[in-house]
């Protein structure tokens, strides 16, 4: 049994440790440690809570029990989890954290006198407008995440569900959660605590539905985000003080990954909430329907290109990810490097299904992460470059980006792919991205054309190299 | 007159999210990913209220309502912890620098 004030210092202790942790991610070689230093900060939060509980009557066998089944499930899920499916993997988690909170509210709502805030039918108000808060924050939380994950597993589809009304029907449903908590707190009745609970979940799935495919990065960062405030809320009724360093650090985490992400496909965050974006919108059907002329090509002629470049930019996307194209990839950038040529990767900040995803995808390949570059380090490099490959990317390198006010990927920060000598585009068909826009750059002069599986077109190229 | 314990709390939770802010800020983009996924980690860190909840009562009576939920969230919370740490260190061991020649 440690007395109250010394568990408060550890706590803290908890808390500088979990900054510590995110300090060690700027950059890879620190970031190992980082991670150790997070490991750290929860087994001293968990020992601490121990400690104070003190007396340990036969339940605590139970909390060791449910402690390893958990440990065990999430253990097994981290190492068989492929790469690719890191996006699913990281809704899926936060939909646990937002329930995680709703439970625990839900405990202290039941028994506030195991936390010190008074008994059930007099909580004190403070903390009844906390675990409200952290209750409904965490059921947003769980359920838009889980609304993401089956939207980035496929289960569902990645286009947008829109009805009309729907933003009044949101609205409405925001404006009576503060209503319940409102009642709740003047009338302390378990009912409208439910109904609050219950209201929430119901917000979080309208929230994400009508949020299509091609927003899914900002989504995940904004529910990384809604977790970490749920967490806050659930620290301040707890009076703890890890867990309200912890809220505030993941979800001023989230908001900054959300505006990264808006940043980097010039939306603003709030079109993308309101959502309707990246379905089979009008966009994709009114123009161009003409043929153009597309030079298209073979094995063969890539390597060819390839092997007489002297420098070569490669721009991967999702679909190397969904062809399990990256080890093939790194085959054929290896060969290039035997014969003096110059590689670097360029990589759009939302390249991918989450921020960062297509540096993890080129890490599990063995690509060094000194070859790979962000947008506003390489774009300058690409003019004077022969080659660009490009792989499962598309609206990235959109040069309409540029050009067109009409488009709706105007102002996007792209890539520079056509500036090069040449342009090699791996794709399966002439088919649009996510945005639903014709990409202008298959129809450049010096764009070729690679019309297969990504996998397989890279094996021919180095098999003809 | 006395500052209510509160305003304390809620400092620290102000000064926590600017720390949060410029700490992230410096993360290189490449980290992302990792990011997310100790962020996630951290943030169970909730599983010490689900510990205090499980634990709260008598022997006699160790499975009421608030036990129960209690337990849930221990499992959720520990799912995260370790999936979560564990995932992140096993992107972060992918991340290696080109080798010397």
């Amino acid at each position: 049994m440690i007395t109250a004030n010394l568990s408060a210092i550890f706590y803290l202790i908890s808390g500088i440790l979990f900054i510590l942790a995110l300090r060690g991610l700027s950059s890879p070689e620190t970031s190992r440690q980082g991670n150790l230093f997070g490991i750290l900060g929860m087994i001293i939060a968990i020992t601490v809570t121990f400690l104070t509980i003190g007396n340990f009557s036969i339940s605590i066998i139970y909390v060791f029990i449910f402690l390893l089944i958990g440990g065990a499930i999430g253990a097994f899920i981290a190492f068989k989890i492929p790469m690719t499916a890191m996006p699913e993997l990281v809704a899926g988690f936060h939909s646990l954290v937002g329930l995680a909170a709703v439970f625990v509210a839900i405990s202290a709502f039941k028994n506030p006198e195991a936390f010190n805030l008074g008994i059930p039918g007099n909580i004190k108000l403070a903390s009844l407008i906390e675990m409200s808060i952290g209750a409904a924050v965490g059921a947003i939380t769980f359920s838009g995440s889980i609304i993401a994950f089956l939207k980035l597993r496929g289960i569902m589809s990645g286009s947008p569900i829109t009805f009309t009304g729907q933003h009044i029907v949101n609205l409405l449903i925001g404006i009576s959660i503060f209503l319940l908590i409102y009642f709740l707190c003047r009338s302390q009745s378990e009912s409208f605590f439910w109904s609050m609970i219950t209201i929430s979940f119901l917000i979080g799935i309208l929230l994400i539905i009508p949020i299509g495919g091609a927003d899914m990065p900002v989504v995940i960062s904004m529910l990384n985000s809604y977790s970490g405030w749920a967490a806050a809320g659930i620290g301040f009724t707890l009076e703890n003080t890890a867990l309200i360093i912890t809220g505030a650090l993941v979800g001023s985490s989230g908001a900054i990954l959300s505006y990264i992400m808006c940043k980097g496909m010039n939306r603003s965050f709030f079109s993308v909430i309101l959502g309707g974006f990246g379905g089979d919108t009008s966009v994709s059907k009114d123009k161009k329907k003409d043929q153009k002329p597309v030079k298209s090509g073979n094995a063969e002629d890539a390597a060819f290109l390839l092997k007489n470049a002297s420098s070569v930019i490669i721009v991967p996307g999702y679909g190397m990810a969904v062809a399990q194209a990256q080890h093939a990839l790194r085959e054929m950038v290896d060969t290039l490097k035997k014969n003096d040529i110059k590689v670097s990767y360029a990589v759009h900040p939302v390249a991918g299904r989450m921020p960062g995803h297509m540096n993890v995808l080129l890490a599990e390949a063995n690509v060094p992460y000194d070859e790979v570059f962000e947008l506003d380090d390489i774009n300058n490099d690409f003019a004077n470059t022969d080659v660009a490959f490009v792989i499962g990317a598309n609206d990235v390198t959109n040069p309409v980006a540029k050009t067109d006010p009409q488009s709706p990927i105007f102002g996007m920060p792209v890539l520079d792919v056509e500036k090069c000598k040449s342009v090699l585009f791996v794709k399966r068909s002439l088919s649009p991205g996510y945005a639903g826009v014709d990409n202008e750059l298959f129809y450049r002069e010096n764009t070729m054309m690679l019309f297969a599986d990504a996998k397989k077109m890279t094996e021919d190229i180095v098999k003809n190299i | 007159m006395e500052i209510d314990p509160f305003i304390f709390r809620f400092s620290i939770f102000v000064l926590a999210i600017f720390v949060g802010y410029y700490v992230v800020w410096s993360v290189t983009p490449s980290l992302h990913t990792p990011l997310m996924s100790v962020t996630n980690a951290i943030s169970s860190v909730i599983i010490v209220g689900a510990i205090i909840a499980a634990l709260a009562g008598t022997s006699d009576n160790i499975f009421e309502i608030s036990n129960i939920f209690g337990f849930l969230a221990i499992v959720l919370a520990a799912v995260n912890i370790f999936g979560g740490f564990l995932v992140t260190q096993r992107m972060l061991q992918m991340y290696k620098k080109k080798k010397k020649k």
